[in-house]
């Protein structure tokens, strides 16, 4: 325990340390956010647009900071050589793991509260009604989203073009499963694309209980997909996650 | 009492044979230098200890654990300086310190690391603005900070100017005088020659020569005559210098003649080293 909390400490050290990985990760949505509710105006699924762009936000910044960010984060440092450096230390490799996925939420829960606030000093968008289902519903999604983050990692083989690559996922992702706007005009093929995307299932929820007052059990479908796929990354994180460079 | 003792230690990627069957044993507070051209197996075997890859046969032993299962209580131990790896770009120098500094159980002084491997002017730098010298030295660092009683060094000066070579051989030394125990890799021959008690020659995956620098160019090894005679060169080996030097002396005083440029040479680790590698480099 006391080496998860010493871990953890310094995973936020290096974090808010690297200018880079504070704005790519960190300022990112919360610029986008800025930049949407200023060029959309009417009305989202029955809400305010500033509303359902709130709701949009906190899932694209879900998939940028556990996913796109985790990866970055574990992506360079497997390449650099820290992985294995790490890993000649007395640090369980559990222990470790641990800690920088729960840094990653510290810096995904930080951003989902600045998004609520910035959307409440921009537009003036309500505070989520059912925190708790708020809450319970985006650590399910980051928990997900860093499964997949971990699993992606044995993907890309380099840290040349792995922040291109992560965006190339990322961003689509995000326009196909409607954090930009309702998908409701989208092409058929494209909403069938959507439709099995997770990020697609994290709005489902999030506007359900954001927008609508719902609570997250009242969407059992979405809890169950995002659930899976989080149990999916998880298994091919296993058979392919590396410590190590690739052999120059 | 024995640190390492590895025998028959075999190791295959694939078709390629990196390790056939080598076979040492390190003394507590012993500095032994594995040697030998890339390739031949220096970094598999060091690797194979310090518990990064399982081996394919044999066995081995450090400090009483068998590195392919053990964990965290044989981490609490060893010191580790990796060929090639780098750390957190934005932290400073103590920071780094300190953040594995709490991994161990029983964590040296920070400062006294940091003073000991020569970065104390760059205490509250970041590790960026460090030059490559003063980065292997925090790696070297790093390695100390758990008090280890055993130190893997993989090639701890390649890519080093002169000077700061020997500085960090002035360290080295530094960490035998305080008893450590040393494995070091590397391909340079005065590194071994200065540093190590004892030395073995890697040549494609088998130990082909083993002893202390003195024994590996001593032994049957022959001292080379050379001058010059009407303009050639003139070459001569010999087990028996003492002999050899005296009928040639003997003969050019009869005959009134200089030896030119006359020396005696005793091989040294490179001859020795050059020989035993030659074939595969051929």
């Amino acid at each position: 325990m006391r080496l998860f909390w010493h871990q953890l400490r310094s995973e936020q050290l290096v974090f808010w340390r690297s200018r880079e990985a504070a704005v790519f990760v960190f300022l990112f949505p919360l610029l986008l956010f800025a930049l949407l509710t200023a060029v959309y105006n009417g009305h989202l699924y029955g809400r305010p647009a500033s509303w359902a762009l709130l709701a949009g936000m906190l899932g694209y910044g879900a998939a940028n900071t556990a996913f796109a960010g985790l990866a970055l984060i574990l992506i360079s440092r497997r390449e650099l050589g820290i992985l294995k450096r790490i890993r000649a230390t007395p640090l369980p490799t559990a222990t470790y793991l641990v800690a920088v996925l729960c840094s990653i939420m510290i810096v995904f829960a930080l951003q989902a509260v600045s998004l609520c606030v910035l959307g409440r000093l921009l537009k003036s968008t309500p505070w989520p009604a059912h925190l708790l289902s708020v809450v319970l519903a985006l650590a399910l999604v980051a928990a997900a989203f860093a499964g997949l983050g971990l699993a992606i990692t044995g993907f890309i083989r380099s840290l040349e073009g792995s922040s291109a690559a992560l965006n190339l996922v990322v961003l689509p992702m995000a326009f196909l499963s409607g954090s930009f706007g309702t998908t409701r005009h989208y092409p058929r093929a494209l909403r069938a694309i959507g439709d099995v995307l997770p990020l697609k299932y994290l709005l489902d929820a999030i506007n359900a209980v954001y927008l609508h007052g719902r609570e997250l059990w009242d969407k059992p479908t979405a809890v169950a997909v995002l659930a899976g796929w989080g149990v999916f990354g998880i298994a091919v994180a296993m058979r392919k996650f590396r410590w190590e460079p690739r052999e120059g | 009492m024995s640190a390492i003792r590895v025998s028959d230690l075999r190791k295959s990627y694939g078709e390629h044979e990196a390790l056939r069957g080598i076979s040492f044993t390190i003394e507590e507070g012993e500095v032994f230098s594995l040697l030998g051209p890339n390739g031949a197996g220096k970094t598999t075997t060091v690797e194979i200890l310090e518990g990064y890859r399982a081996r394919d046969g044999g066995s081995v032993e450090v400090l009483g654990f068998d590195p392919a299962r053990a964990q965290t209580a044989y981490r609490q131990q060893i010191g580790v300086v990796l060929q090639q790896s780098q750390l957190w770009a934005n932290l400073t120098v103590a920071e780094t310190h300190r953040m594995f500094a709490g991994y161990y159980e029983r964590p040296r002084d920070i400062d006294e690391v940091i003073q000991l491997v020569g970065l104390r002017e760059k205490r509250d730098a970041r590790v960026k603005t460090l030059s490559g010298g003063q980065k292997r030295r925090l790696d070297l660092g790093v390695a100390l900070v758990g008090d280890p009683d055993l130190i893997f060094l993989d090639e701890p000066t390649t890519g080093f100017d002169p000077a700061a070579r020997r500085a960090a051989w002035e360290m080295i030394r530094s960490l035998r005088s305080l008893g450590k125990t040393i494995l070091l890799t590397t391909h340079y021959l005065d590194e071994a020659e200065q540093l190590a008690d004892r030395v073995a020659v890697l040549r494609e995956g088998r130990i082909v020569s083993e002893g202390t620098p003195a024994e590996l160019t001593g032994g049957t090894q022959e001292t080379e005559v050379r001058y010059r005679r009407d303009g050639h060169e003139v070459v001569l080996r010999t087990t028996e210098p003492t002999r050899l030097l005296h009928q040639l002396t003997e003969e050019a005083l009869a005959e009134g003649r200089e030896l030119e440029g006359l020396t005696v040479r005793r091989p040294t680790l490179e001859d020795v080293y050059l020989l035993l590698t030659q074939d595969a480099q051929a």
